[in-house]
């Protein structure tokens, strides 16, 4: 068979990748027919910078093993936290090769033998790799055609593939096996793909629902995650941390911590960590030492970081400009002029960060909680000054990720202790650890002008974001004059945001969908217009005209002018290369202020869905987690102190908040897949906002929306 | 110290020798290997670690394993009987209610619980039997089915 022409510098870069020479990799693999794919052109479509920073894999970054025993694996490094592609992929291959989904495994997230990958994130994962994945496997499908042609001696064009049979069409009983043309053979195929787009209809697997495939595990307490793996000699460590953030060590005494039986105490210069077998004596030690700080009065707290934002001296950096703003607000009959705020909000997965990490023959192991693998191996290999074939990462269940668990210092500092002990290394952050040195969803301001003109038609737009980011900063809407811009941190300056910010499920967007849908919902009340109908006389997006009329629909919504009273708002918006709307109703307490949300509609176009069932249970919890943002989180500080640091202190969504949730994916099996995970969270902000306002009257232009923020807002009426 | 404490566990009378101090959720985890009992938050908030004492739902993060001395202990591995999943598991599966799985042992067990107290409960009683048990993933909606179709299965329903 005939093998896709590769330059040498390609296996060079795909060596450098592995950290492990490719004949070691077979050698560990074994035989059978390999495809290498990897995306043509950009992979990143995501737009947020720490990707960008992160770069764009160089390497074949994944592949399709049909074994010698003619089981069909796919490697990658992509992980599985609650999203659920461990049963969408497979679904995504099972067409190609006609074989039932059950066939295909998924090994994931192991950096010795699945390829490079930038980390799992930015709803990604279909849209971009499933989609290469399936256009890989129907490369495979042609090698073993072509190998069965060789092998039953009739042409290509007379043989089918089913279960794992290839078979002659005119003679049914020729047949041979995908086991026995892998046998002894080891078939690599490069592949630089540019996803074929194909008719999807034709697709027996793709669109099928499907329960998720680990289920069975997750109820019997049988799947495991990092925590839950054991080593003979493990300890559990416990870090020496500050009080809080702009700190520096000053003096240390950990000789009663020593006196904890079992305990050891590991430091690094200021890095301390104490050790035992027991989790229970781990943390008996580690608050009997004493330690002292030094502290820089950091400048904010969370009520004054809004005005620190806009008066930092930032870098100003033009997002969009297209018209004339100027021109575009003499054309206007009412011009309006708002400032939106939305906090710093933490990630909160209910698995704490954790890794295991065993050195062992000068070859570190971790096992880790992470969205990034490979990042983390590098973050080791940097800090540790290890070699790339020396350093393993594996990574088990991910309980719950959300963007928080793109960041791998536990993975890191496990490492750390392990070489510093010479010990196995259990590390579970604490919940206060968590929120601590969580990577918070950023803080940020919006500030909006934006005008109408007498026939309600939107006439400039005038946009700038304050350090929280510009995914979903398009207007979207049909606007002649629109200028956007993004105020970020200037180079050399002294940081805006005081501790580590990062990407949060659908980062960005979910505080320019609330200024953007607010914004549009303050224009519709002041045109004296249903806010549904303003949204479809400004809006030309087919695909959101879609979601609107889908999500009308199904609420069986009933234009009113708001404020209506009834408590019905309206909110759309675009992620992941999918589009949404939302309609929620809503019940006020004007005396307490408390909202509580009755119902929420969505209808989410994301293209072809490869598993309804999937992508709803996303959309679901998308609306709930998004509650959460909306209602009530938000992370307090002072003084670089984080206040909310329980999980009684920072409420996430209870039972008692969930509304009726109704959801309608648009049928558009001839669009490209796009992302699932992400999406239906960036409007509930606004929707509920919006209900607000039509129930009462009063607007909120800041989340989240707690009782004490909505009487104040009463108060306005 | 160590000492010997016998307590009943997932069945079986069980003798241990143990430091009684010791957290019942470590010892479950690290001791007896039972790591289907999770640790969320360590201070009782999460409801991920909980376990059944006499049919109770409990925070196994709040308890000592000296305090549970003759009790009878079940956690999520000590559910399912002969291979059969339990009616509760079995309607996780039913309808998907979990994602990442983290809080699922500890939601099982406390649905478990509640139905033992409440054999037909309304979706306002499993809100509030429930409501201390944090989910991320926004997996709510289907865990209060799940519990409504363990209740029919389990003949509490109507």
């Amino acid at each position: 068979m005939k093998k896709e022409q590769i330059k040498d510098q390609d296996v060079l870069q795909t060596s450098e990748h592995h950290g492990m020479p490719r004949r070691d990799f077979f050698k560990i693999l074994g035989g059978g027919i390999f495809i290498f794919f990897r995306p043509w052109g950009a992979l990143d479509l995501s737009g947020t910078p720490a990707v960008q920073a992160r770069g764009v894999p160089k390497d074949y970054n994944a592949f399709l093993r049909i074994a010698e025993d003619g089981t069909i694996t796919c490697y990658t490094g992509k992980i599985e936290m609650g999203q659920g592609i461990i049963t969408s992929l497979p679904q995504m291959m099972a067409d190609e090769l006609n074989v039932s989904v059950e066939k295909i495994k998924i090994i994931m997230g192991d950096t010795d033998i699945c390829p490079w990958d930038q980390g799992t994130w930015g709803s990604q994962s279909t849209r971009i790799f499933g989609q290469l994945m399936r256009t890989a496997t129907a490369e495979a499908r042609g090698a073993l055609m072509e190998l069965g042609s060789a092998k039953l001696g009739v042409p290509v064009s007379q043989l089918i593939v089913k279960d794992g049979v290839v078979t002659d069409t005119k003679d049914p009983k020729k047949t041979v096996s995908y086991a026995q043309l892998a046998e002894g053979k080891r078939i690599e195929k490069f592949l630089d793909v540019k996803p074929s787009m194909e008719d999807f209809t034709k697709y027996k697997e793709i669109g099928k629902s499907y329960n998720r495939k680990d289920s069975l595990l997750k109820v019997t307490g049988e799947a495991k995650y990092t925590g839950d793996m054991k080593l003979p000699g493990m300890v559990f460590a416990r870090i020496l941390r500050p009080p809080s953030h702009a700190t520096k060590l000053t003096s240390v005494d950990y000789s009663a911590a020593e006196k904890i039986a079992g305990t050891k105490v590991v430091r690094d210069g200021d890095f301390i960590a104490v050790l035992n077998e027991s989790r229970d004596k781990a943390d008996e030690a580690i608050v009997k030492v004493k330690a002292e700080y030094s502290f820089k009065e950091l400048p904010v707290n969370d009520k004054t970081i809004y005005e620190y934002m806009v008066k930092a001296d930032s870098t100003v950096t033009s997002v969009k400009s297209t018209g004339d703003i100027e021109a575009g607000q003499k054309l206007c009959d009412k011009v309006f002029d708002s400032e939106y705020h939305d906090p710093y909000v933490a990630h909160v997965a209910i698995e704490t960060h954790s890794a295991l990490a065993q050195l062992e023959n000068g070859k570190m192991t971790v096992w880790a909680a992470t969205q990034s693998p490979f990042g983390l191996r590098e973050g080791i290999m940097r800090e540790l000054g290890m070699a790339a074939d020396k350093v393993r990462v594996i990574t088990p269940f991910v309980g719950g990720g959300f963007g928080g668990k793109g960041e791998f210092q536990q993975g890191v500092e496990a490492a750390k202790i392990a070489k510093l002990s010479g010990k196995p290394v259990m590390l579970v952050w604490t919940r206060e650890e968590e929120f601590f040195y969580d990577t918070f969803h950023p803080a940020g301001v919006i500030k909006v002008k934006s005008g109408i003109d007498k026939t309600g038609l939107i006439k400039f737009w005038d946009y700038n974001v304050f350090y929280s980011g510009t995914r979903g900063a398009d207007a979207l809407y049909e606007i002649p004059n629109i200028h956007i811009s993004h105020h970020s941190q200037k180079n050399g300056s002294s940081p805006v945001h005081q501790f580590g910010t990062g990407a949060w499920r659908a980062p960005n967007n979910n505080t320019n969908t609330f200024a953007r849908e607010v914004q549009i919902d303050v224009m519709a009340a002041a045109a004296g217009m249903d806010p549904l109908e303003f949204r479809m006389k400004n809006l030309k997006d087919e695909h959101l005209l879609g979601c609107l009329k889908a999500v009308a629909d199904k609420f069986g919504y009933v234009p009113g002018k708001a404020p209506s009273g009834r408590g019905i708002g309206v909110a759309i918006g675009s992620d992941a290369g999918a589009w949404v709307a939302h309609i929620a109703e809503v019940k006020v307490d004007k005396k307490t202020g408390k909202v509580e949300v009755v119902r929420i509609t969505c209808a989410q176009d994301m293209g072809l869905c490869i598993n309804p069932e999937g992508a709803t249970i996303q959309m679901e919890g998308c609306i709930t987690m998004g509650l959460g943002y909306t209602l009530g989180e938000e992370v307090l500080f002072e003084g670089g102190k984080i206040l909310t640091l329980s999980l009684d202190a920072y409420k996430i969504p209870l039972f008692s908040w969930l509304p009726k949730i109704e959801t309608v994916i648009l049928d558009r099996k001839n669009e490209p897949p796009q992302g699932g995970g992400e999406p239906a969270i960036i409007a509930i902000g606004a929707v509920v906002a919006n209900a607000i306002f039509d129930a009462t009257g009063a607007r909120l232009y800041r989340m989240p929306m707690t009782p004490e923020r909505v009487l104040e807002a009463l108060k306005k009426v | 110290m160590e000492e010997t404490i016998k307590f009943q566990l997932n069945g079986k009378k069980t003798e241990s020798l143990i430091d009684p101090k010791q957290t019942l959720l470590w010892a479950l985890r690290n001791h007896f290997g039972l790591t289907g009992t999770k640790f969320g938050c360590g201070m009782g908030f999460c409801g991920a670690c909980t376990v059944l004492i006499d049919n109770e739902p409990v925070r196994s993060c709040q308890l000592s394993v000296g305090d549970t001395a003759g009790k009878n202990i079940i956690t999520v591995e000590g559910l399912a009987n002969d291979g059969k999943l339990h009616p509760v598991q079995k309607a996780f599966v039913e309808h998907d209610a979990l994602q990442c799985g983290f809080c699922t042992p500890g939601m099982i067990m406390n649905a478990t619980g509640l139905l033992i107290k409440n054999p037909a409960p309304s979706v306002q009683q499993i809100k509030e039997g429930m409501e201390n048990n944090l989910c991320r993933c926004g997996a709510h909606m289907r865990i209060i089915e799940a519990v409504q179709t363990a209740s029919k299965e389990m003949k509490g329903g109507k």
